[in-house]
């Protein structure tokens, strides 16, 4: 076994080829997940270490494409930490009204499960046709998911749950139709959401922002490159507006502790004071 | 040493009770600790412990540079990992061994970043989580400690361990916990004094 050591070069070698042939730049992502994932990668590949795969990577877009598949961590459900979208619910919503029209970012919204999720908490806050959801990923094959709105029927309990402790006004089932074993969002959730791929770590931002989600995207990323998200996020953050970040990922500890205000205690959700 | 991994599962609560309980404040490396619990479980657990142990425990967060004398514990629903400079850093991938936190995950990581510096040990539980991780600890030349299968609530996680390998010992909590305190002592002289945030 090599040691730890030549292991780490090698990762950084191979990503940083990934980056200038394919632009695709994981740099400065949290290292010890993204090494677990490559080793899982590799350990499926044909090759035995991540120098012997690199020629391949490099040269062949089908071999780059199991790796960046190996890569990509899209896990994500509905109303995920109910908690949170009941506080949205209770305490953000009656600012949100006070916008003739409202606009809400989930950055990072794989599958789509959480654009969704805000999509219904909006309808049945009677939002109606006054918001637009811009849903981003930088993983186009799991914004293709979230536009097809149909997820396996299996996970729907675990969804069903986490909505009425979000909360939840209606049956859960209004929502969805089964069809075997899948379960297909009702279409009509989708009319007032934009899907697009967008890149937090080399795109520029969205303007005026009411709400902006970015949620489990943060915990992956080196403290340089959440800097440059924080800011990225804040500078499309209208004033008074909101930023609902994942439940271990914090802006205390970070130069925007200041012009933020976190709305109850502990739930990550952080309204921007007026300048 | 430079860390101490704990991984434990079923009959977690008062394995780790029993064992942390048993180190003094004064502790000289800091200790990594995933005990498997549901996704949706709070942050009790660090209460509780904090009522009956010397050192200090908390939830672990993103980024930070673990601290001597304090315990962190992996948050319900992320796995807890160590990158290659010391910080502790979270995932929500997917489950591994069924499991998130997972032991294997801790194990692992923290092996590569400590290596020759680690101490693992694998407790009581159900399922077989950590045996690799304990193996991989071995492999990069760090101490392996099991609770004795026969003390064990769940005696099934120590037994894969012991399937999988030789550890350092095989001891019940009371000499786990001295046992520890001798590891730790031995070259630790230089390591400074915990410091807590205030
Ligand atoms: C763990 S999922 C979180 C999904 C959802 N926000 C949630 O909390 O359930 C992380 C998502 O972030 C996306 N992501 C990773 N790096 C990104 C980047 N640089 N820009 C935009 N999205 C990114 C991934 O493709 C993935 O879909």
């Amino acid at each position: 076994m090599p040691s730890p050591g030549v292991h780490h070069v090698e990762m950084h070698l191979l990503l940083e080829g990934v980056f200038q042939v394919y632009g695709h730049d994981f740099r400065d992502y949290a290292e010890a997940s993204l090494h677990r994932r490559l080793s899982k990668w590799l350990t499926e590949s044909r090759f035995s270490t991540f120098s012997q795969a690199q020629g391949a990577v490099l040269r062949d877009p089908a071999v780059f494409h199991s790796l960046l598949t190996g890569l990509t961590v899209n896990v994500t459900e509905m109303f995920r930490d109910p908690l949170a979208f009941k506080t949205i619910r209770e305490q953000v919503v009656p600012h949100l009204r006070t916008y003739p029209s409202l606009k809400v970012w989930v950055a990072g919204c794989a599958s789509g499960e959480e654009a969704y999720s805000m999509a219904i908490l909006l309808e049945e806050e009677g939002f109606k046709d006054r918001y637009r959801i811009y849903a981003t990923d930088v993983d186009p094959e799991v914004l293709e998911q979230a536009k097809a709105g149909i997820y396996p029927l299996k996970e729907l309990q675990r969804f069903t749950q986490n909505y009425q402790k979000a909360g939840g006004r209606a049956a859960f089932s209004d929502y969805y139709s089964a069809r075997f074993d899948r379960a297909m969002l009702e279409p009509r959730l989708r009319e007032r959401m934009v899907f697009a791929t967008h890149n937090l770590a080399v795109d520029a931002g969205f303007g005026e922002m009411h709400l902006a989600l970015c949620r489990n995207v943060l915990i992956y990323f080196k403290p340089v490159l959440k800097q440059r998200v924080l800011s990225l996020l804040d500078t499309s953050i209208t004033p008074g507006g909101f930023l609902c970040l994942g439940l271990k990922e914090g802006l205390e500890t970070t130069e925007w502790q200041r012009s933020y205000e976190e709305v109850v205690a502990r739930t990550r959700i952080y309204r921007k004071r007026y300048a | 040493m430079r860390a101490v991994a704990i991984g434990v599962s079923l009959g977690g609560l008062e394995a780790l009770r029993t064992l942390l309980g048993a180190l003094p404040a004064a502790f000289p490396t800091p200790i990594l600790v995933v005990q498997h619990m549901a996704p949706e479980s709070s942050d009790g657990l660090a209460m509780i412990l904090n009522t009956v142990c010397a050192l200090h425990v908390k939830e672990a967060d993103a980024d930070e540079t673990p601290q001597p004398g304090t315990v962190y514990l992996a948050p319900a629903n992320y796995h807890l990992l160590v990158e290659t400079d010391g910080r502790l850093s979270l995932s929500v991938d997917p489950p591994v061994n069924y499991a998130r936190p997972s032991v294997d995950v801790l194990f692992e990581t923290a092996a590569e970043a400590f290596g020759v510096g680690l101490v693992g040990v694998l407790l009581t539980g159900a399922g077989s989580d950590g045996s690799r991780g304990l193996r991989t600890i071995q492999q990069r030349g760090g101490r392996t400690l099991v609770q004795d299968p026969l003390e064990a609530v769940a005696d099934s996680m120590p037994r894969s361990a012991l399937a999988l390998l030789k550890p350092d010992a095989v001891l019940p909590l009371s000499g786990l916990a001295s046992r520890l305190l001798q590891l730790t002592q031995y070259s630790t002289h230089s390591t400074p004094r915990p410091t807590r945030p205030a």
